[in-house]
């Protein structure tokens, strides 16, 4: 690493600057700024189409980014900087990278072939080259965690979509991430499942993780994010201070959005 | 009395009491056709065995001919080799056909074109006789100068023509399997900080396989049959073995029938274990196809409809 101690404090753990994306010839991130320190948790709301996915995949450069930088952890990901020249990175050293950022997905994308122990001991074992015992051990403490102690030999299938979810935080928390990624972690549930994944997430950020999560629930939103930005086509229209973006948006564009979805 | 039917009774059991019995309901079409079938098939038979120039004496004989195991035991080899390395090279051009490299990805097609668009007996011939082609191979190394003629015996032959062809078919089978993982099973395999090559082979491939193996049972019993082409190489295979034999005795039918009761028997074997190493793969991902026994059961007992345990 090259920050280290005090200094490594004052980094922040995102950093986007002008972050430029485009598919084809359709830009969907257009020159976005945003900051997330170290225990943060930033919430990503805006209508569906404007660049929220995009963005946090950009963040462990499960999309390359076209302009800009992304600095996550004091370094540019997927490149390395010798001198003054910024070095692609090949698949290995981005893989080393991504294993300190946990990601969870809308549709929980476990592993179907294997038990939930096996999804959560998988990466560590594979990727960190942990023991066997060391990374179920680890494992079965996380889904005592999450809830689900008793489920460690069933196949995911077999679970409902709100455990599978849970399943899934804990298989990224197994690789102990500093920071965790949430793409509409609760979109794809039934409304009666969705409150033991916010309950969960909601521990996650007490004890002092960060995190950003893109999010269509308002109250968690406003209730455990430090900050929410607004996002709309392709940029951050709007950032601040959860409670005031969510309850007392400044611009029209936020306004016109959070009168629609209430 | 009332000409109104009866409400549909939504539990048997309690409606029929103490004093009523259930009697299932009868199928009478099903037994008349299996009756029918039957009957054809006894027919059949008692033709086969009347028949005295099936020859059942000398098939009887020849059955357990030594040099018909010999022949026999070329065919499982050749089998097994050609299927190994269609299956490796299989593979290999499947993962090129999905590079993101475009060299690569035409080089996979253009092999997949090619040993698929030319008939294998033809390719057979071909490789048979490369030394009128390249009567010295040096594999571009200098120094080295190997005699066609020697290197491309018969048999090597018949597993270069059986097994490249294979594998332009194996790809496409392992293409699919491959294309039919959701892109969100590698997303998260990469997010985990899996390298792509972990990816493929702990996450991709293994789901892959429920869609690759039945195809893969199907080509291995192709490839056993389709091994009787090597008989124009003069490769002692089954086949080849059986055709000697007649060309000596002139017992042509029982011979065939012999090589022909050989080739059941080794594909019914081969069903039966594919049968079982789909069952292994279906691991996790949905309810296991019934056994033969239960598929019985099944037919004559219920309306259900047979599961063929290909659902989503
Ligand atoms: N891989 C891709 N190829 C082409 N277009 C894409 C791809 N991923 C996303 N898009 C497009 O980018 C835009 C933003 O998508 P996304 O970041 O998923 O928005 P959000 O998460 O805010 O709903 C959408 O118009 C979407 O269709
Ligand atoms: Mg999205």
């Amino acid at each position: 690493m090259t920050v280290d101690g005090a200094a490594a404090d004052l980094v922040p753990m995102v950093r986007a600057e002008k972050v430029r994306k485009h598919f084809g010839r359709l830009e969907v991130l257009k020159g976005v700024d945003l900051e997330v320190q170290r225990g943060e948790v930033v919430c990503l709301i805006g209508p569906s189409g404007s660049g929220k996915s995009t963005f946090l995949r950009c963040i462990n450069h499960l999309e390359t980014v076209d302009g800009g930088r992304m600095w996550v952890d004091g370094q540019v990901m997927g490149y390395e900087q010798r001198g003054n020249k910024l070095h692609e990175l090949g698949d290995k050293e981005i893989c080393r990278r991504r294993t300190q950022i946990g990601m969870v997905f809308q549709h929980f994308n476990l592993f179907p072939h294997m038990t939930v122990l096996e999804n959560l001991v998988e990466a560590p074992r594979r990727a960190l080259k942990e023991s066997k015992d060391a990374a179920t051990e680890r494992a079965l403490g996380l889904l005592d965690q999450v809830g689900l102690g008793d489920k460690a030999q069933a196949y995911p299938r077999h679970l409902s979509g709100g455990q599978q979810q849970r399943v899934a935080i804990a298989r990224a928390l197994c690789m102990r991430p500093k920071l965790m990624l949430f793409d509409e972690p609760t979109s794809a549930l039934d409304p009666e499942l969705v409150g033991d994944v916010l309950t969960v997430m909601r521990d996650l950020a007490a004890s002092g993780m960060t995190m950003v999560v893109v999010t269509h629930e308002m109250g968690f939103a406003r209730e455990v994010a430090d900050r929410v930005a607004f996002f709309d086509a392709g940029q951050v229209v709007e950032v601040g201070p959860a409670q005031q973006v969510v309850t007392a948006p400044q611009h029209a564009r936020t306004k016109a959005f959070l009168a629609a979805v209430r | 009395m009332t000409s109104l039917p009866a409400p549909p009774l939504p539990d048997i059991d309690k409606a029929a009491g103490p004093d009523l019995t259930v009697v299932p309901k009868r199928h009478p079409v099903r037994w008349l056709t299996a009756a029918v079938l039957l009957l054809i098939g006894a027919a059949t038979l008692r033709s086969v065995f009347t028949n005295p120039r099936f020859g059942w004496d000398v098939v009887n004989t020849y059955l357990r001919d030594i040099s018909i195991a010999r022949g026999l035991a070329v065919t499982l080899e050749l089998t097994a080799v050609c299927m190994l390395l269609g299956v490796v090279l299989g593979v290999v051009l499947a993962v090129m056909r999905l590079s993101v490299n475009p060299v690569v990805r035409s080089a996979a097609f253009l092999y997949v074109s090619f040993f698929r668009g030319t008939p294998v007996l033809v390719q057979l011939l071909f490789w048979y006789n490369l030394a009128a082609l390249y009567p010295t191979l040096s594999f571009g190394i200098p120094g080295l100068s190997l005699d066609a003629n020697r290197m491309i015996t018969p048999l090597v032959a018949a597993i270069l023509g059986l097994g490249l062809n294979e594998a332009a078919y194996m790809s496409e089978i392992v293409r699919a399997g491959i294309l039919s993982v959701e892109q969100g099973q590698a997303e998260a395999a990469g997010a985990l900080g899996l390298t792509r090559a972990q990816t493929m082979r702990r996450v991709i491939l293994p789901q892959a396989m429920r869609v690759i193996i039945p195809p893969t049972g199907n080509e291995t019993i192709g490839m056993l049959k389709t091994t009787a082409l090597v008989s124009v190489l003069a490769v002692p295979d089954l086949l080849y073995s059986a055709q000697i034999l007649y060309s000596r005795n002139f017992q042509t039918i029982p011979l065939l029938i012999v090589a022909s009761i050989w080739y059941m028997v080794v594909t019914s074997i081969l069903t039966i274990g594919q049968f079982y190493v789909e069952r292994r793969f279906a691991r996790g991902n949905r309810t296991l196809p019934p056994t033969p026994l239960q598929r019985l059961r099944q037919m004559f007992s219920t309306h259900a409809p047979i599961a063929t345990g290909r659902q989503p």
